[in-house]
């Protein structure tokens, strides 16, 4: 176990590492998340919707879409030097593999949310701060599993013609139940709701981290394995 | 008798049966008070559906079953199972439609139903999609029974959380898609057209996995 | 040290590899020569544990953490420096941080890439490239070498400069597969050669006595008459 920990920190931590050096992936998320909640600013008529009622389905959407434009990059870079195949030959589990990348991407989304809330709540003026430890814990659930599958997806879509579109015709229909969820909790939220009355919500998020977390992981070792 | 040949004997044998179905519930099944002549759609939507769900299951599990046997053959079944299952999609969205309109006077609601039929034609849609992008047979079915699974287990949080959202928002219609109770004729008819489309699934994946070695898919 | 045990693979309707069998003790060096096609990579990768043959097995004595394997591709990351790759393949594999100081700095000198080691990959030359991809696959000090035709590309300095190394890492007890199609390159190493035809072994036994042209005109005796 402590060696699966310590394989997944090292390729997660390369990933990063690799990241920061060329930072292409994460500027285009960054750039991107701030135009959408631009075009959605101008997009709508604030006399006739109040904000906070439009305010969660911009933003998770926002989130959903940026997050997609960082995932191929996981896998692209084993591929320019045909890297995966050191990385199948060096003993490590397939597991490790799998996990390094989905906490890489992680870490990766994580900070696009950050940048992309803070836009939020200077755009959209929603009082974000007053639940930011809900907010976090939503964000946190809604995002896991579907990044899992993500993960999974860009492992394969990443060596086949048109990856970059062939990812997100993949990946939309999986998030449709997380989406769906956070939008709807975080609505509850903003409106100042407490938490508990979100619990159906929150147990369809916690159910569908569990069940495509460990499915994804089942499933890494096929995409890679000849 | 070849496969294909079989199949193609089913098929319209299906067929012959659906018109049968539908002489019935044309001529000798109760008219819906409330809908009128528009519900009669029901016959083919609801089935249409059933066999759209049961190309997913299938599909799911062949691919479950080919990942541990690696016997292609369930995957030929799969990618033959997800084309019939498009097409059931297809049928079930346009009906859908067509009988939404006269009674509820929208084309379209984002029903659970509805919506879980939409999610399932892009999950079959993307599954094509990708099976389409990769050009090694081995990895392709490698590719695709992954896929295939995950979109199996998706289905139940698309409907839970569709579900979960429709019941907190008001209703727009006061009749449900599939009313509880139906009078025993309808009934009747209903289970035949079930029936009859579960045949219609066999025979169209039939001929679609007999025409698989020289189609595009291998 | 290793072995093959009635090794059979096919893609789709090719054979790629029809009944190989054989063992290689530690400090001789297999030289598989073959025409294009004749399922020397396909052997490599069974060997490697990359590809799960139809039937048959193959091994290596210390499993995947004894093997180092070098390729056409150079298995490196462009954008961190050579160090930064020989720091994270060498972690991979499980060597301690003391050794792998030791290591890196002992490869960086024998291959000449001191002054280089604080560079990009991408921005070292071929010849660079290629002597930074070996010393990837050589700092966890494998007692197994896989090489892939690993003279394709080298100037003819560099390539003598590569046999020698070779030559010294076999007279330290390591076990060497090397396939090429070129049978001038590989002669001088081999203790042991193969001429490898569609998946099978046309010919294999101790080299002997036998230099470069001898063994060109026993390949070519052996590809026309099987």
């Amino acid at each position: 176990m402590r060696e699966l920990m310590r394989h997944t920190w090292l390729i997660a931590r390369k990933d990063l590492q690799l990241e920061f050096r060329s930072r292409t992936a994460l500027a285009s998320a960054f750039v991107f998340t701030a135009l959408v909640l631009v075009i959605f600013e101008y997009g709508r008529d604030p006399t006739a919707v109040p904000t906070i009622d439009l305010a969660p389905s911009i933003l998770w959407v926002t989130f959903s879409f940026a997050a997609m434009l960082g995932l191929n990059r996981a896998f692209q870079a084993e591929l320019e030097n045909q890297a995966l195949d050191g990385l199948l030959l060096a003993p490590i589990s397939r597991t490790s593999l799998f996990w390094g990348k989905l906490t890489a991407n992680l870490v990766f989304v994580a900070l696009v949310q950050v940048v992309g809330v803070l836009l939020f709540i200077l755009f959209f003026n929603v009082p974000v701060w007053r639940v930011w430890l809900p907010f976090l814990l939503v964000c946190a659930l809604a995002t896991i599993g579907f990044i899992a599958v993500g993960t999974l997806f860009s492992a394969m879509v990443v060596r086949t013609r048109f990856a970059e579109l062939m990812l997100p015709v993949l990946l939309l229909p999986f998030l449709l139940p997380p989406l769906i969820a956070a939008v709807a909790i975080t609505v509850k939220l903003f409106a100042g709701r407490p938490l508990s009355e979100s619990a159906g919500w929150l147990r369809l998020l916690a159910g569908y981290d569990l069940a495509f977390v460990s499915l994804t992981t089942l499933l890494f070792p096929a995409t890679v394995t000849e | 008798m070849t496969l294909a040949q079989r199949g193609r004997w089913i098929t319209i044998g299906a067929l012959l049966l659906l018109a049968g179905v539908y002489v019935r519930a044309l001529r000798f099944s109760p008219v819906e008070v409330h809908q009128g002549l528009a519900q009669k759609i029901f016959y083919l939507h609801v089935p249409a559906a059933w066999s759209a769900m049961l190309s997913m299951g299938l599909v799911g599990l062949a691919s479950i079953l080919f990942l541990i046997m690696k016997d292609r053959r369930l995957d030929r079944f799969a990618a033959a199972s997800a084309e019939v299952g498009t097409v059931f999609c297809c049928v079930m969205l346009t009906t859908g439609p067509l009988w939404a309109r006269p009674i509820w006077g929208t084309w379209w609601t984002w029903d659970a139903r509805l919506t879980l039929t939409l999610m399932l034609f892009f999950l079959f849609i993307g599954y094509q999609v990708l099976r389409g992008a990769v050009n090694d047979p081995a990895l392709r079915a490698r590719y695709a029974a992954v896929v295939g699974i995950c979109g199996l287990i998706l289905l139940p949080f698309i409907h839970l959380s569709v579900y979960l959202f429709r019941t907190l928002h008001p209703q727009p219609i006061v009749l449900k898609p599939s009313a509880p109770s139906l009078p025993p004729e309808m009934l009747v008819t209903l289970l035949l057209s079930f029936g009859v489309f579960t045949l219609l699934y066999v025979g169209f994946v039939m001929q679609r996995y007999a025409i698989g070695e020289g189609g595009g898919n291998e | 040290m290793l072995w093959a045990r009635e090794l059979t693979h096919a893609f789709g309707a090719i054979r790629a590899l029809d009944g190989i069998s054989f063992t290689l003790e530690r400090g001789r060096t297999l030289v598989i020569f073959g025409p294009n096609g004749a399922g020397k990579t396909t052997l490599l990768r069974v060997l490697a544990g990359l590809v799960r043959p139809m039937r048959g097995s193959a091994g290596v004595e210390g499993g995947r953490r004894a093997i180092g394997w070098i390729g056409h591709q150079s298995q490196l990351y462009g954008h961190l420096t050579i160090r930064e790759n020989l720091q994270f393949w060498g972690s991979l594999y499980d060597v301690l941080a003391r050794d792998l100081e030791r290591r890196q700095g002992e490869l960086l000198s024998r291959l000449g890439l001191e002054a280089r080691a604080g560079q990009q990959v991408r921005t070292l030359s071929r010849g660079e490239t290629q002597r930074a991809a070996i010393a990837r696959a050589l700092v966890h000090d494998p007692a197994v070498l896989l090489l892939d035709e690993p003279f394709t590309g080298l100037d003819r300095l560099a390539a003598e400069e590569l046999g020698a190394l070779l030559g010294e890492l076999a007279a330290r007890g390591r076990a060497t597969v090397l396939v090429t199609h070129d049978v001038k390159e590989g002669t001088d190493l081999a203790s042991d050669v193969a001429f490898m035809r569609a998946g099978r072994f046309v010919e294999f036994g101790p080299r002997g006595t036998r230099d470069a042209a001898a063994l060109t005109t026993a390949y070519r005796e052996a590809l026309r008459g099987a």
